[in-house]
């Protein structure tokens, strides 16, 4: 069934247990909005120099944007911020494919899970769900280390 | 097959809309449950509309040729469909606009611009309510944030209905202006119109209603409604997109200035200074849409065909089916009106906490084609504490077997995540 592509089990899994869920201290928090369906996120970046040491979050919206958010948290703490910024350019590249990109075994090392969300990719209502968090992370590492791509202020 | 008392001939209705004979998804029978996003257009229109740009295009109002002359006469035949549905005393009452949102955004920056007595200004008031779609919230804020005038609404009851216990604090002395949705298109809720316009008589404010929801599915009688100005727009009701009206009094569409400017809307043009010409025109400026308010006037006489009291009956045997069934579906929770009393055929809910997102992803791959989100009404979401609703809406081709689907749909849903 073609919607087993979207609703992969590592994505349901982190859906139902998802990690680093919650706010804790940050150096920067963001609150972004999908106005066409109303799902939310609020976001807190910890930076120890350009070491990510926490991304904590809270929000509501669908199993895409929530797993998405838990995902990223399991790939990006601990990381360094050039290692981290690789991740999200890999994942927005994946996520705007239209599901023209089946990953190759040098995209899922820099994935891990996230490579789960390739599916996502052909439903484009979609998309941007799977995006939600990882947009709010660009905009709050902006805000909290101070550079010049801070794109958009907090919603 | 369920039989229900008041059920339209929805075979022989469906035979009039191509669209909702495809399949989807490999081999999906359509189940288009979205009808108050917009609706199916039957053969009818979509006729009317091609036969408009093959033989009798042209620009209206301008033109000494054939064609003009033609294309004229089949724009302001529309103006008379859309006068004589809603009752209207004159058809010079009628404005085309491109849909609701701009019907309603016209008549607030009529107000903002007007002179005495209608003006708003940092003295007056603006009454809306919270379960307005932001297309009769924002038009008034703007016009609230730029006028200084203060913006006032009624809240509602748990039960999804409007709260007029204080409605003497609400509309008061200094209100010039309430506007109100005559049925909500997230929570089906019909709302008492009478009681408000009572009120706002009272104290002399306009009264305008956003109809979107109430003109595709009951008859809608200016006249009876005695308010000041009525929006919808024509997609939602058989029509093409680009199309809504404005029906305003003849009295205040002479008072009140006009919005945008242009060709067509003029008497007579200098550089220094313009006169206008008389509604409707005065607010109809540049290019109408022609092709557009024609297929409105073919969706009218399709409408017209079938006959709003007998859709509305349809569609209130439908409401009392789907709310029924749906009581069936464990953890699913009706926002709005549970029963079919007082109520529209759009009917949002939640399931279990499973995202509105998730079960509408599941509902498509089953053919069934639901809305989820907030559905434009976002204060309505916040009122009840949740994110967004998954939203079921039926017209005069819905049929129980497909409410039937939907029930299934939701079973499904609720395997997929449990």
């Amino acid at each position: 069934m073609k919607l087993d592509s979207m609703y992969q089990d590592v994505i349901l899994d982190h859906y139902k247990n998802p990690h680093g869920r919650g706010l804790r201290d940050g150096d920067a928090e963001v609150h972004h909005v999908n106005p066409t369906c109303g799902d939310e996120i609020t976001l807190r970046v910890k930076y120890d120099g350009t070491t990510i040491e926490d991304v904590s979050y809270e929000g509501q919206g669908c199993s895409i944007s929530q797993a998405s958010a838990s995902v990223l948290n399991e790939l990006l703490v601990g990381k360094d911020l050039a290692e981290a910024r690789k991740i999200q350019e890999t994942f927005l590249e994946l996520m705007q494919s239209k599901g023209k990109i089946e990953p190759d075994d040098a995209m899922e090392e820099v994935l891990e899970d996230a490579v789960a969300f390739a599916g996502v990719s052909k439903y484009p209502a979609r998309v941007k769900c799977a995006l939600l968090s990882w947009m709010a992370w660009k905009d709050a590492t902006a805000q909290a280390l101070g550079g010049a791509d801070a794109e958009r202020k907090t919603a | 097959m369920t039989q229900l008392p008041g059920l339209l001939d929805t075979e022989a209705i469906r035979k009039d809309f191509p669209v909702l004979d495809r399949v989807v998804h490999d081999g999906k029978k359509l189940v288009y449950l979205d009808n108050a996003a917009t609706s199916q257009k039957p053969r009818q229109v979509l006729d009317a509309l091609s036969e408009y740009y093959e033989r009798y295009n042209a620009n209206v109002h301008r033109g000494v040729h054939v064609l003009a002359e033609e294309a004229t006469a089949l724009y302001e035949g529309a103006r008379d469909k859309v006068a004589a549905f809603v009752n209207a005393p004159s058809r010079d009452e009628v404005i085309f606009t491109k849909n609701a949102s701009e019907s309603l955004n016209l008549v607030a920056n009529m107000l903002g611009w007007a002179d005495e007595p209608y003006r708003v200004d940092h003295e007056t008031e603006i009454v809306i309510t919270e379960m307005e779609h932001h297309s009769n919230i924002v038009p008034w804020q703007l016009l609230a944030q730029r006028t200084g005038a203060k913006l006032k609404w009624f809240g509602l009851t748990d039960d999804g209905r409007l709260d007029l216990s204080n409605i003497d604090e609400i509309i008061t002395e200094k209100t010039k202006i309430v506007s109100f949705v005559l049925v909500s298109n997230i929570l089906g809720t019909v709302n008492p119109v009478e009681t408000i316009i009572r009120r706002a008589q009272e104290v002399g404010a306009l009264v305008c209603i956003d109809a979107s929801q109430a003109a595709p599915h009951m008859p809608l009688d200016v006249q009876a409604l005695q308010a000041d100005f009525v929006a919808f727009t024509g997609h939602k009701m058989c029509g093409p997109t680009g199309i809504g009206v404005l029906w305003g009094r003849q009295e205040l569409l002479e008072d009140l200035p006009p919005f945008l400017g242009g060709g067509e809307m003029i008497e007579t043009v200098s550089m220094h200074s313009s006169t206008y010409a008389p509604a409707p025109h005065k607010f109809e400026a540049g290019t109408p849409p022609i092709a557009q308010a024609v297929g409105l006037g073919a969706a009218i006489d399709y409408l017209q065909s079938i006959g709003m009291d007998k859709i509305l009956a349809h569609e209130h045997a439908l409401t009392e089916y789907a709310v029924r069934r749906l009581a069936e579906v464990p953890d699913l929770r009706i926002i709005g009106p549970t029963t079919a009393e007082d109520r529209g055929a759009a009917i949002s809910f939640t399931l279990g906490d499973i995202h509105p997102h998730d079960v509408g992803q599941v509902l498509d791959e089953q053919g069934i084609a639901v809305r989820v989100g907030h559905h434009c009404a976002r204060p309505v979401c916040l009122r009840y504490g949740i994110p967004a609703t998954t939203r079921a809406s039926f017209y005069l081709y819905s049929s129980p077997a497909e409410i039937d689907a939907l029930v299934d749909g939701l079973e499904h849903v609720r395997n997929f995540f449990g």
